[in-house]
């Protein structure tokens, strides 16, 4: 009888999924494949582990360059993703991460 | 963004097995697949996304995408494929169904309501050709430079929007006495729980002008899934950090929205220019509200070379709402200025285009455009400054050499 149910909910089942996939028309979208990588460097490993979890390499990729986007600029940047966006970066990996964005980019 | 040597070392072990000949090809047209914006470290890849043409990449998690800027001389509408892409966090919704979509319009309301797509196309629709700008577009330009999205002016589009009004749904559900301001939320969200996630407020007022409108179509056709399927919020003349995308969630609210989006991100200096010298910080900020005026030549690019003679100068303008009362162009570096003849107007929220045929003699020439409003608000001739990058509106210029 249980089994009986079973089969009987299942073929319900069944036919409720076919019929709402006749009449719905989910939209779904594939995103292309992230080609954007972090430029290898000292620290690269700090940076992979904890920037990619929220966003690719390109965000730090085509910021600004020159002597005023050093250390102080890179200390801000990871400061406020842990401050305001809320990024669980430990200490040593910050410093890790500052160091190396300062160095590469 | 990557270069030879980088191409080559992903490639890898198959460059090596199947030989230089067979993969020189891919390489070069990859290489030949990336565009330079016109500021330092501008290089970046064409790419191609699902219902979109070969867009610039920008960041590609979570997507940001910019209209080549050619697409502006195909005319006043931008197509939906071209039009731009910008998100803000990572966990975009990528399988709507649009059949069971509900909006959900909630907080200080009589009647919380949840409304349907099929609900809200039954509704007396509302068509308006606006212009969406993200607030940086342009920030690559800024000098001195400023952290953020590293834009040329292609962050900006212009299309029929076609919805219903949000003070119809607001009507519906029976605003209470009282209610101050109307939050925004979609579908897409942060990673992680700890990241604020992106909501947007206006004014009651301001929400219930009959304007400001709840688009599920977009130039006759369905949103594109990148520009916020099945429905965003448009706001005509107001940046597009307002028009929230994937919209499914209206609330009423007593008090100022003070979340992150609108309380520490988007603001403009508190001052009549919202501008501050470069390099400085504000005293005070308000939240980014209303374009600034705009315009640009679209026909020839900087650097173009041109037969000496007659040519027609073509372009667009634009503003906050006031709408466009004419733009003038100078051939001779600002000197002297011709009034350009107005295209079709579709609207004070749309693009308008201009034209107007220039004698240009052999040689240099530096080629201005400036437009006024109907509100007498113009551009300025040297670029004003803010530390978010936003608001950009100096009169453009492009250098032709005509022979």
């Amino acid at each position: 009888m249980r089994n009986m149910i079973c089969a009987l909910i299942a073929a319900t089942a069944v036919g409720t999924t076919g019929l709402a996939q006749l009449q719905a028309r989910p939209v779904t979208y594939t995103l292309p494949e992230e080609t954007a990588a972090f430029k290898p460097g000292p620290g690269v490993e700090a940076a992979q582990n904890n920037c990619t979890a929220c966003h690719s390499a390109d965000y730090i990729q085509t910021q600004p360059r020159g002597p005023k986007f050093k250390k102080d600029f890179w200390q801000a940047e990871v400061t406020k993703m842990i401050k305001v966006y809320g990024a669980p970066i430990d200490d040593a990996d910050a410093a890790a991460i500052v160091d190396y964005l300062t160095a590469t980019y | 963004m990557l270069d030879r040597r980088e191409l080559m070392k992903r490639a890898g072990a198959g460059l090596t097995a199947l030989g230089a000949a067979t993969t020189l090809d891919p390489l070069k047209s990859f290489a030949l697949d990336t565009v330079t914006l016109p500021f330092d470290n501008g290089e970046r890849p064409l790419v191609k996304y699902p219902q979109k043409r070969r867009l610039i990449g920008i960041t590609s998690r979570p997507p940001q995408l910019e209209t080549p800027f050619a697409v502006f001389n195909e005319g006043v509408i931008t197509p939906n494929d071209a039009f731009f892409v910008r998100y803000h966090l990572a966990d975009i919704p990528l399988s709507i169904d649009p059949d069971t979509f509900t909006l959900e319009i909630k907080g200080s309301v009589e009647r919380p309501t949840k409304l349907s797509l099929k609900e809200l196309k039954a509704m007396p629709a509302l068509e308006i050709v606006a212009v969406n700008q993200c607030s940086g577009n342009s920030r690559g330009f800024f000098n001195p430079r400023v952290a953020g999205g590293q834009l040329g002016n292609g962050a900006m589009g212009n299309a029929r929007w076609r919805g219903v009004p949000l003070k119809a749904v607001l009507d519906k559900a029976g605003v209470k006495a009282g209610a101050k301001q109307v939050t925004f939320g979609g579908l897409d969200g942060p990673v992680s729980d700890k990241t604020p996630d992106f909501a947007k407020a206006l004014d009651l007022d301001h929400a219930r002008d009959g304007e400001v409108m709840l688009a599920y179509a977009m130039n006759g056709a369905d949103l594109p899934m990148l520009n916020g399927f099945p429905l965003r919020l448009v706001v005509p003349g107001y940046y597009g950090t307002y028009w929230v995308k994937h919209l499914n969630e209206i609330t009423v609210i007593d008090t100022v929205f003070d979340n992150f989006w609108m309380k520490s991100a988007y603001r403009i200096p508190d001052n009549d220019c919202n501008c501050v010298e470069p390099g400085t910080a504000p005293k005070t900020t308000i939240p980014i509200n209303r374009f600034t005026v705009r315009s640009f030549i679209t026909s020839v690019s900087d650097g173009a070379r041109l037969k000496a003679g007659t040519t027609t100068l073509k372009g667009i303008a634009f503003d906050g709402g006031k709408g466009i009362k004419d733009v003038a162009i100078s051939t001779d570096g600002g000197k002297a200025w011709m009034p350009a003849t107005l295209g079709k107007d579709l609207g004070n929220y749309s693009f308008r285009e201009w034209t107007l045929p220039v004698k240009l003699a052999a040689g240099p020439h530096e080629i201005k455009v400036r437009a006024t409003n109907k509100a007498g608000v113009s551009q300025p001739m040297e670029a004003l400054w803010n530390p978010a990058g936003y608001l950009r509106n100096v009169v453009e210029t492009v250098r032709v050499t005509a022979a």
